[in-house]
């Protein structure tokens, strides 16, 4: 029987709009269902959702905020986009995040005397290397015995948190914090200092250049078409001669030592010390942003400024009473609509006569 | 250490290795049935917040439980609907679980935060059973959800190797396509075990806000979801094997606070790591010895099904 009837096709490539579409409606479509969702615990979500864009983008404060928050998010999800190239599951982008910090932090608390030339590479490096060293410790097990590393990354994020808090409420803590849970400040040469006249600081550009980089490396190295080429067949990659083992951790490494920077761009930018709750979950955050951004730089890159200002529109509302979890809710919301939406990367909808019986 | 302790120790053990073996079974499931559920977290979060509120408003901690058990299902399917039929990516599906778990938990729960619950799952005794030396005091003075879960290892364990539904079930996960050729349901048995799964995982969040710690805290379930995930392959996703696995892991757990209080000279901080350093250990070990047995992960595991590729 040939019915006329809407049915799924598959298709080839899809093309590059399609997927800036899907994109689009996947953060469309989380808004429309936060918004029955705030309706139904009686809010009105225009109101809601104004305040929050509002919040975000509405003034010079909130752009700079937005783009202030956009800084680890970049950061963390560009290392998130080369690990998951070779699906390679690094979700501790939240404790490389606070390994960075806290290598940074010792070198600017215990070598105050470095002077500024020395002292802001001096940090970049221990936060790169610690950062990069903490995503080892699931890349070795992974790349030796095939220990999944997806929960061992996350796993480690709980241990770095407990490690900087062990810190900042002990032996590391200011005498002179108020018995704050956080380190004395940094002194000046450990601070990065702002973009112009702008309260933006440097990091931004750090993570811009990494996003430069690191597309180069992705799309136009040998490294970057291994990378590929072990994420879409690893059988293929091994008959091409590819060292797997050797992908793993040197990816992993990239990977962590990005998280690692965002660590330290957050202590030497903003906070200019160590201190508790340094991360509201950029980490976390991050694994969408590299989702969305098709694991493409440049769209990591803008998706993160779209994330930053979420970010600061859920401080805003907070102010109306609404819990800061409504932004983790929303994000998770774009990444099922995102899921759902890549189906049609995959097929397309015709309508029309379906050849064959059943 | 004298006895008292040791079996303080042992029963201690066994109320924190709790809501990990009920979300461990609850993975084991659906692992089985070749879905891996990442969002064990996130499930386990919305079941304690949900737990928590509905036993505030009833009075009832039964209510509550149940109330759990259907949030974890409810936000299962979600799951369920990208992996089976979107066939979306099952790694990135449960971790956007988990985010929105923990947010749509943290939402619901800003009210309730420090308010204790009125009516939790508390402990009694069993009359005979807990009169066995070391045994009794161990396992048999405990909360009704615990002796529920003694009951319900043996069900799944039963149901999965000795039922032809269990067939079924591990005929799915290990190959799909001759599964579906010999006229099984791949797509609406792997619903309902993703959802089983998922009520598993909302009971086990309730066992933490209703008896382990009666009280909604954001997060609260601080990675556990992890735990139980990692419990799986060290069970080598038979369910028997993970209440032993869950008891040891409860027993670190435990131990820590123990430890604590004891007054030993480690910073606290210390001793929170030691559950989440074990589990990365024993994850390693458990790997190693899975490779050289050559029992592994249900052959289809997290891979999707599509009728046109078979």
């Amino acid at each position: 029987m040939n019915n006329k009837i809407l049915f799924l096709e598959k298709r080839g490539a899809a093309p590059a709009y399609l997927s800036f579409l899907i994109a689009l409606l996947s953060v469309v479509f989380a808004l429309l269902f936060g918004a029955v969702f705030l309706i139904l615990t009686g809010h009105n979500p225009v109101d809601v959702y104004s305040l929050m864009f509002g919040g975000a983008f509405g003034s010079a404060y909130g752009l700079s905020e937005t783009a202030t928050k956009a800084i680890p998010l970049m950061l963390a999800g560009l290392g998130g986009s080369i690990a998951f190239k070779m699906l390679l599951w690094n979700i501790g982008a939240e404790g490389q995040l606070y390994m960075g910090a806290f290598a940074a932090s010792y070198v600017a608390l215990f070598h105050p005397e470095l002077p500024i030339y020395i002292m802001l590479p001096a940090m970049f490096l221990a936060a790169v290397v610690a950062g990069g060293v903490w995503a080892l410790v699931s890349a070795v097990p992974r790349a030796y015995l095939g220990v999944n590393e997806t929960i061992t990354s996350l796993l480690l994020n709980y241990v770095a948190i407990l490690w900087v808090d062990y810190l900042v409420y002990g032996p590391w803590k200011d005498p002179k914090g108020f018995n704050f849970p956080l380190t004395a400040p940094f002194v000046e040469a450990a601070q990065l200092p702002y973009i112009g006249s702008t309260r933006i600081h440097y990091g931004l550009v750090i993570g811009l250049v990494g996003a430069v980089l690191l597309y180069f490396v992705l799309n136009r190295s040998r490294w970057g078409y291994e990378i590929r080429v072990i994420g879409e067949s690893q059988k293929a990659a091994q008959y091409g001669g590819m060292n797997i083992r050797r992908n793993i951790l040197l990816v992993m490494f990239l990977s962590g030592a990005f998280a690692g920077i965002a660590g330290v761009s957050e202590v030497a930018g903003i906070t200019h010390r160590l201190q508790h709750g340094l991360s509201p979950g950029y980490g976390y955050t991050a694994i969408i942003i590299a989702w969305l951004g098709k694991l493409h730089p440049a769209a990591v890159v803008i998706v993160s400024f779209l994330f930053g200002g979420l970010l600061v529109g859920g401080y805003t509302i907070q102010t109306a009473g609404l819990p800061a979890a409504t932004v983790s809710m929303l994000q998770g919301a774009v990444l099922f609509f995102l899921l759902g939406g890549e189906l049609l990367n995959r097929y397309r909808i015709r309508l029309g006569f379906r050849k064959g019986g059943n | 250490m004298d006895g008292n302790m040791l079996i303080g120790i042992l029963a201690a053990a066994v109320t924190a290795g709790t809501p990990l073996l009920y979300a461990a079974l609850g993975e084991i499931i659906t692992e089985r049935a070749g879905i891996l559920n990442l969002g064990v977290e996130g499930m386990m979060l919305t079941g304690a917040v949900t737990g928590f509120i509905v036993a505030v408003s009833t009075g009832n901690p039964w209510f509550g439980a149940l109330a759990a058990i259907l949030a974890g299902g409810a936000v299962s399917l979600i799951h369920a609907i990208l992996s089976v039929t979107f066939q979306a990516n099952q790694v990135v599906s449960g971790l956007a679980l988990t985010i929105f778990g923990t947010g749509l938990s943290g939402y619901l729960g800003k009210s309730y935060i420090g308010i204790p619950a009125p009516q939790t799952f508390s402990k009694f005794p069993l009359p005979v059973l807990a009169d066995i030396p070391l045994i009794g005091p161990v396992l048999f003075n405990q909360d009704a959800l615990v002796y529920f879960s003694y009951l319900l290892v043996p069900v799944i364990w039963f149901y999965i190797y000795k039922t032809k539904h269990g067939l079924n079930l591990r005929a799915i996960g290990e190959n799909p396509g001759a599964a579906d050729a010999v006229g099984i349901n791949v797509f609406v048995l792997r619903y309902i075990y993703v959802v089983i799964g998922g009520m598993l995982a909302g009971l086990a969040g309730a066992y933490l806000s209703l008896a382990y710690a009666p009280a909604w805290l954001e997060n609260m379930t601080a990675g556990r979801g992890w735990i139980a995930v990692a419990l799986v392959i060290f069970a080598t996703w038979n369910p028997l094997k993970a209440v032993g696995g869950a008891y040891l892991f409860g027993g670190v757990d435990a131990l820590g606070y123990r430890m604590q209080a004891m007054g030993l000279d480690v910073s606290s901080f210390f001793l929170k790591m030691l559950p989440y350093i074990f589990t990365i250990i024993v994850l390693i070990f458990a790997t190693t010895q899975t490779n050289k047995k050559h029992i592994g992960a249900p052959g289809a595991l997290s891979l999707s099904y599509d009728r046109e590729e078979r």
